[in-house]
């Protein structure tokens, strides 16, 4: 019966979508208020029936249904409640259903928000419909998470258990609030691009859905960062897999949209392209649920396995970023984009930070896209690994982390380049003195660790200084610590990454019960395993006493789980950690009589890195909070000024 | 001399696989050709994960692979040898770093393209931004 009901539910916010779409479009044309006011109704409409659709896959999966093949291949009766339902994403068609609830969710604060007036409303609206209508179609003719199994089996065949976990539960919805929420921030660009409305009013209009994109995409990084960290048990937090390559390039383009906006919102300038980027950063995010989902990553042949899914979603790549760029061409010419200002001014900053943002971006493309494009042209296959872009895109982004601190101490127009390095002067004596500091105490000595250091200090320092030569001039505003959290959170991110990878001591040995491991300054004594039963998994789990100058401070428990159901083992890493520095146990292998390999790493400074990203999410929220306390945007239609 | 402390260990390796299998904790005594084989297996990729280099592999031919690497060093082969020796048994898939080839050119340089045509827009609107604020406020 929750099949039938979702299936019906996703047809008719198909048809609620096209009329969205339609009517959506036909009110940004003919400026009618009819077609608006029905536009706003077919897309709550939609909502309401995606919401319905998505809660019948959630009781599929929560009563385990396993008459439904999607429930049946992805889930099992002994998971706990909690994967029952994290399970619902945890899959293909699930996920996909996942992203339209989020289109749901961001069409109806398009219409609640109203920003940027009814043409600019209606015709975003109708871009968003059209956008539901192909991912709906996809889903009913592709993807269908309803399809029914007759016989039903007894048993379902249970999740990925690397999924059955925490971490990982949230990190998908949030990566697609990000996601899709740059879809609203598209909209908006191709609204304006329709209407003709090129003036600065859907920036202003879209910017609260850009802030809550970036921070879901910051916040959904780092914690697919943190669980790459803990549950794939070597110590490391970024793999420069594909898979996060295409979260890293929306959010790359994403962040380069945010500064560039606003230079188009408080001047003018840069309005093409703002809308180039506003349309790159959605491609991106279509192209990242393109990889990620059509299986061509694994190889370009596994794309051949599954033609009708990858073709079609390829199609709705093509019609998306086609349609907007070919709408893009026809309007942009007509766009006057001669804003006047100095060399030495903020618009200069911006558009540097821009060039090296995108050129970034650029870098994680063709480091993720060439295999591909090589193994279908020539049938070579290379790998594209962490080497190739510690060269290319690691330089990029040291030389953008330089020149971020003198952005906000430059004016609009014109900047004064001896006030901003007054201001900053001591920050730069703050990084020299860190760096002298990490060259003299770290261990191993490298001069890397120090450079990254000083220049995470360079950062961090620049912030704190320009909070304070604000207050100095006027009281402090939300809107002062926004541009400070988020740089200083980028300084303390590369100061975790410079401690985990630069002074990171690791010990791999086979031990048996009794004996020691010694590793950065601690002892882990092994005191056997003994077996676990968990609701559907056994576990080895080890007991170790850490040991520091000789008194115990902490008891570890590393596990090995091992699920039956789905032949998977995985490692449970138990992680101490100080808040500033991380003792890291895995549990290896058994290698008999009692004897276990055991992995144990100290990091350095890695709580930082995922500290960082939420200063950088922190910044974008406090962004959004004091742009959602100033009064709405004047009206496009008013004359400009 | 030194060849015949390689033949020794050769023989050695050749006499005990099995046991040299389950011996390993996948560590070699000497710290300089441990750092070796530590730097080596950055540098090459599990070929059966996804993205994963052998440095940071559950995998069973990584470990296998881990070892191997650790057996070769003990042999006296160089870095060079051990990795065209897996190159030659996997394709230049199994390095994590592509090798500059008429092929990788693109991939390559580039970064090092959208930089400097990035800039030089940036350059040009920098430029005329300027022009435009002097005509504004002669002089």
């Amino acid at each position: 019966m929750t099949g039938e009901l979702g299936q019906l539910a996703l047809c008719l916010a198909l048809a609620l979508s096209l009329v969205q779409a339609i009517a959506g479009l036909g009110a940004g044309h003919t400026q009618s208020p009819l077609a608006a006011r029905i536009a706003s109704h077919a897309a709550l409409g939609f909502a309401v029936f995606v919401c319905v659709a998505f809660g019948a896959l959630v009781a599929a999966f929560v009563t385990s249904d396993f008459s439904i093949l999607d429930v049946a291949q992805n889930s099992h009766t002994l998971k706990p409640l909690f994967y029952k339902i994290t399970g619902v994403w945890g899959n293909h068609e699930g996920s996909m259903l996942l992203w339209v609830l989020m289109l749901a969710i961001y069409t109806v604060l398009t219409v609640l928000g109203r920003r940027g007036g009814m043409r600019l409303t209606s015709a975003a609206l109708g871009v968003e419909g059209l956008l539901a209508v192909a991912f709906l179609l996809y889903i009913l003719l592709a993807s269908n998470p309803f399809l029914r199994l007759d016989p039903p089996p007894i048993e379902g065949a249970g999740l990925n258990a690397l999924l059955q976990d925490p971490g990982l539960s949230f990190h998908p919805p949030t990566l697609y609030l990000g996601y899709v929420g740059l879809s609203a921030t598209f909209a908006y660009a191709a609204a304006a691009l329709l209407t003709g409305e090129v003036d600065a009013g859907w920036a202003r209009a879209a910017r609260p859905f850009l802030l809550v994109a970036w921070c879901a995409l910051t916040l959904g990084i780092t914690a697919g960062s943190w669980w790459a960290y803990y549950v794939l048990g070597w110590g490391g937090f970024w793999f420069w897999d594909p898979v996060e390559n295409a979260s890293l390039m929306p959010w790359l383009v994403a962040t380069a949209l945010l500064h560039s906006a606003l230079a188009t919102e408080r001047t003018g300038a840069f309005r093409s392209w703002t809308l180039l980027l506003a349309i790159g950063a959605f491609s991106l995010s279509l192209i990242g649920t393109f990889l990620v989902r059509s299986g061509v990553l694994t190889s370009v042949h596994s794309f051949a396995n599954d033609p009708e899914r990858g073709k079609f979603i390829l199609c709705i790549l093509f019609v998306a970023i086609g349609g907007a760029l070919a709408l893009f061409a026809w309007r942009a010419p007509k766009l006057e984009s001669g804003t006047a200002f100095e060399p030495v001014s903020r618009e200069s900053a911006l558009l540097l930070n821009n060039l090296f943002l995108t050129a970034a971006a650029a870098t994680v493309f063709l480091g993720t896209l060439y295999p591909l494009f090589l193994e279908a042209a020539t049938g070579t296959r290379i790998s594209v690994g962490p080497p190739y872009f510690a060269v290319t895109f690691a330089p990029l982004f040291v030389v953008l982390l330089m020149l971020v601190p003198f952005g906000p101490r430059l004016g609009w127009r014109r900047g004064n380049l001896q006030s901003a390095m007054q201001t900053l002067a001591p920050g730069l004596a703050a990084a020299a003195l860190a760096g002298a500091l990490a060259l003299a105490i770290g261990a191993p000595r490298s001069l890397t660790a120090a450079a990254a250091v000083a220049l995470g200090v360079w950062v961090i320092a620049a912030s704190v200084l320009d909070l304070r030569s604000r207050s100095q001039t006027h009281a402090l505003s939300l809107h002062s610590f926004a541009s400070a959290l988020a740089h200083a959170g980028l300084g303390v991110t590369l100061l975790g990454i410079a401690g985990t990878i630069c002074w990171k001591s690791e010990a791999l040995e086979v031990v048996s019960p009794g004996q020691s491991i010694q590793v950065g300054g601690y002892s882990l004594q092994f005191d056997g395993v003994s077996a676990v039963a968990g609701p559907n998994y056994t576990a080895s789990r080890a007991a170790i006493e850490v040991r520091r100058n000789g008194t115990e401070i902490a008891r570890l428990a590393p596990e090995m789980r091992s699920y039956p159901v789905e032949g998977q083992a995985v490692s449970k890493t138990a992680i101490r950690t100080t808040g500033y520095s991380d003792l890291y146990v895995a549990l290896g292998d058994n290698r008999g009589g009692g004897r276990w390999l055991i992995r144990a790493f100290v990091n350095p400074l890695a709580p930082f890195i995922w500290l960082g990203g939420g200063l950088m999410a922190l910044g974008g929220l406090a962004s959004l909070l004091c742009r959602l306390r100033l009064p709405l945007p004047r009206p496009v239609l008013a004359p400009a000024e | 001399m030194r060849r015949a402390l390689a033949v020794a260990c050769l023989v050695l390796v050749l006499a005990i696989p099995a046991a040299y299998a389950v011996t390993g904790p996948e560590r070699l005594p000497d710290p300089q050709l441990e750092a070796r084989a530590v730097a080596l297996q950055r540098q090459l990729r599990c070929v059966v994960c996804q993205g994963q280099s052998l440095d940071e592999s559950n995998a069973p031919l990584a470990a296998d692979l881990r070892r191997l690497i650790r057996a070769r060093i003990e042999r006296g082969w160089s870095d060079a040898q051990i990795e065209n020796y897996l190159v030659a048994r996997y394709g230049d898939f199994v390095l994590m770093k592509p090798p500059l080839e008429p092929e990788t050119y693109l991939l390559w340089f580039g970064p090092f393209i959208v930089v400097v045509i990035g800039g030089a827009a940036v350059v040009a609107a920098i430029l005329r931004a300027r022009r435009l604020a002097r005509a504004e406020t002669p002089g």
